[in-house]
């Protein structure tokens, strides 16, 4: 690099830069906290919603699907399965409950995960919140997620 | 090596290459099942081998990063490492946490191991990368603050350079915003956004200063050019890294439920985010030019080469790709996202702790560099991991497109699966880049075990 600049320009750039960005996204982050309730759902935010949501997580359902777009690519987007199943949470119930234990010979299966019928209904409850989160674009494209 | 205490990264780097062998074990398995549906199901179902791969990655990523600051930073500071004993301490205690989540994972269902660590006092399991029992987040911090507090003060009472320094406030930043991982809100939007803290500010944030100062101490010692200089350009790369990337977190804000405005931000910051990784091929290339010496660690020089060109490709050149929010409408959540990931975690963090770990393990076992024979190996296993990294991100690629075309671009969508199967072709041949991956590594350990001629002495 030229002489011209020196590593004294460079540092400052690096720590006026920094901070001035960091700034930029706590200030951003304010604004978008201040702007959620109007699209992500609250209003259906139920005490079974938010039981669903920890038996997502201690299933790890993230380690096969997607959730608007994000956790793994091996199995069908569920941000939108609520639409895709016919707006049913009977459905949805069915389709996890009848999970053969044994898998299907051959294919990717979704594990057996021996949930109660109140569990079943709280997981649907909260995949039925998640589709009612109004994405930009109505994200996903189509209804195949 | 100038002082005794730098030796404790020894142990740090060979556990990060015992666990880097268990990833690519479980990788390579998970390959296996997106062609082989059933393979292993239901003792690993492919959720399980997925935590176990990203997990080790991370874990394994850590021991690279902390083995390499206990290396480097004694060194920079003119000074015996703070406390030795602190540093061996927390080493098993982070190998034995580590160890016994991984365990935990394979041995019970999912949901038991929530229940047997209390995450009903504190959720925060079961999202992305952020598996870990609560109780090991809680480990994970108190390994981290006793290895800051380890480094910080033999830092603050050596010689402060800017390599150390940078390095530094990576590993505080590194250690700062793994704190969000305990907030897990029931609002999934709010979860999300702030999951992102954790993921994006390590991975595009704090985690680009670690690996810039690990490349230009790296480059100082083997190319013998003026420390101003390196300094210079060092400090430019972090600025552009931070200067894009921390608005730069937008992309990932464009279709979870966060404002409109998100789209614009993001695409715009984030399509600058490949520049800090372009200078960092151009600092590696042209410090490595203008070099003052020809060190006898030939492969070190390669893999900080391999490094700044392999970052660019998959961070850089892989991320941008799908970052503009009109593209990532289509390609969000498929396989063109697994290849960016891939090539990405590749060529920025697994080569610069490889580099590292090359350029002072034959320190650690008194040479100055590893024998010609085992050279040889070693950088065979460098283009067979790199090339192999190179095709698992193009079929990847590949099957990403072919994926994006048939759900969500075609005039008649099809259901997931359907195109799953169509994509059958490109797995297989994943597959095979993932085993001759493996076969790469293999022959990378074999390296340090490979006898031959001691290099000759040029200085």
């Amino acid at each position: 690099m030229r002489e011209t600049f020196t590593k004294g320009m460079a540092r400052n750039i690096y720590y006026g830069g920094a901070v001035f960005f960091f700034l930029v996204l706590i200030g951003l982050t304010v604004d978008t906290v201040k702007r959620l309730p109007a699209t992500d759902n609250r209003e259906n935010l139920t005490e079974q919603v938010a039981a669903g949501k920890r038996l997502w997580e201690v299933n790890n359902c993230i380690g096969c699907h997607t959730l608007l777009g994000e956790g793994a690519y091996f199995a069908p987007e569920l941000g939108n399965v609520y639409t895709r199943f016919g707006e049913s949470t009977e459905a949805i119930k069915a389709f996890i409950k009848y999970r053969p234990v044994e898998g299907i010979e051959g294919r990717r299966s979704m594990p057996q995960f021996n949930l109660t019928d109140e569990e079943l209904e709280e997981l649907a409850q909260f995949l039925k919140y998640v589709d009612g989160i109004k994405t930009a674009r109505d994200w996903p494209p189509n209804i195949q997620g | 090596m100038k002082y005794e205490s730098q030796g404790i990264a020894k142990l740090y780097f060979i556990a990060a290459i015992a666990l880097f062998v268990g990833q690519i074990l479980f990788g390579v398995t998970m390959g296996l099942q997106y062609v082989m549906g059933d393979f292993l199901f239901p003792e690993i179902p492919f959720n399980v081998a997925r935590m176990v791969h990203t997990n080790l990655l991370i874990v394994w990523l850590l021991f690279g990063f902390m083995g390499s600051a206990y290396f480097l930073v004694p060194e920079e500071a003119e000074r015996e490492l703070y406390s030795p004993m602190l540093a061996k301490v927390m080493f098993w205690v982070f190998l034995t946490a580590g160890v016994l989540t991984i365990l935990g994972y394979l041995l019970v269902p999912y949901a038991r191991l929530a229940e047997i660590t209390m995450n009903d006092l504190l959720p925060t399991m079961g999202r992305e990368f952020l598996e870990q029992p609560t109780i090991t987040k809680i480990g994970i911090v108190i390994v981290a603050l006793a290895f800051i507090f380890n480094i910080g003060m033999t830092i603050l009472s050596g010689r402060k350079t800017v390599i150390n320094v940078v390095l530094l406030t990576g590993l505080v930043g590194l250690a700062v915003f793994f704190l969000f991982s305990f907030y897990n809100p029931d609002n999934l939007v709010l979860d999300k956004y702030f999951w992102w803290f954790v993921v994006h500010l390590w991975v595009e944030g704090v985690w680009e200063l670690i690996m810039a100062s690990l490349l230009a101490y790296v480059l100082i010692k083997v190319t013998g050019v003026d420390r101003e200089v390196i300094e210079k350009w060092l400090y430019i790369i972090i600025a552009m890294a931070l200067i894009s990337g921390l608005v730069g977190t937008g992309h990932h804000f464009f279709w979870i439920g966060t404002p409109d405005y998100w789209q614009w931000l993001g695409s715009i910051f984030s399509a600058l985010e490949p520049i800090p990784f372009f200078m960092m091929t151009l600092f590696a290339f042209n410090v490595v030019n203008k070099r003052r010496r020809d060190h006898p660690n030939k492969a070190a020089v390669l893999w900080a080469l391999g490094t700044a060109v392999m970052a660019f490709l998959g961070a850089g050149v892989w991320g941008f790709l799908h970052t503009l929010a009109p593209v990532n409408f289509y390609t969000h959540g498929t396989q063109i996202t697994a290849a960016h990931g891939h090539m990405a975690f590749y060529g920025a963090y697994v080569m610069v702790v490889l580099t590292m770990i090359s350029y002072s393990m034959p320190l650690m076992r008194g040479q100055k560099a590893a024998n010609v024979n085992a050279q040889k190996h070693e950088i065979r296993s460098f283009w067979i991991m790199t090339i192999s990294m190179v095709f698992i991100t193009l079929l990847l690629t590949g099957a990403g497109i072919m994926q994006v075309y048939l759900q969500r671009y075609a005039a008649d969508p099809l259901p997931f699966m359907v195109v799953q199967d169509r994509l059958a072709h490109f797995y297989w041949a994943r597959e095979v880049a993932g085993i001759t991956f493996l076969y790469g590594l293999f022959l990378y350990i074999y390296s340090f075990f490979a006898k031959g001629e001691e290099v000759a002495d040029v200085e």
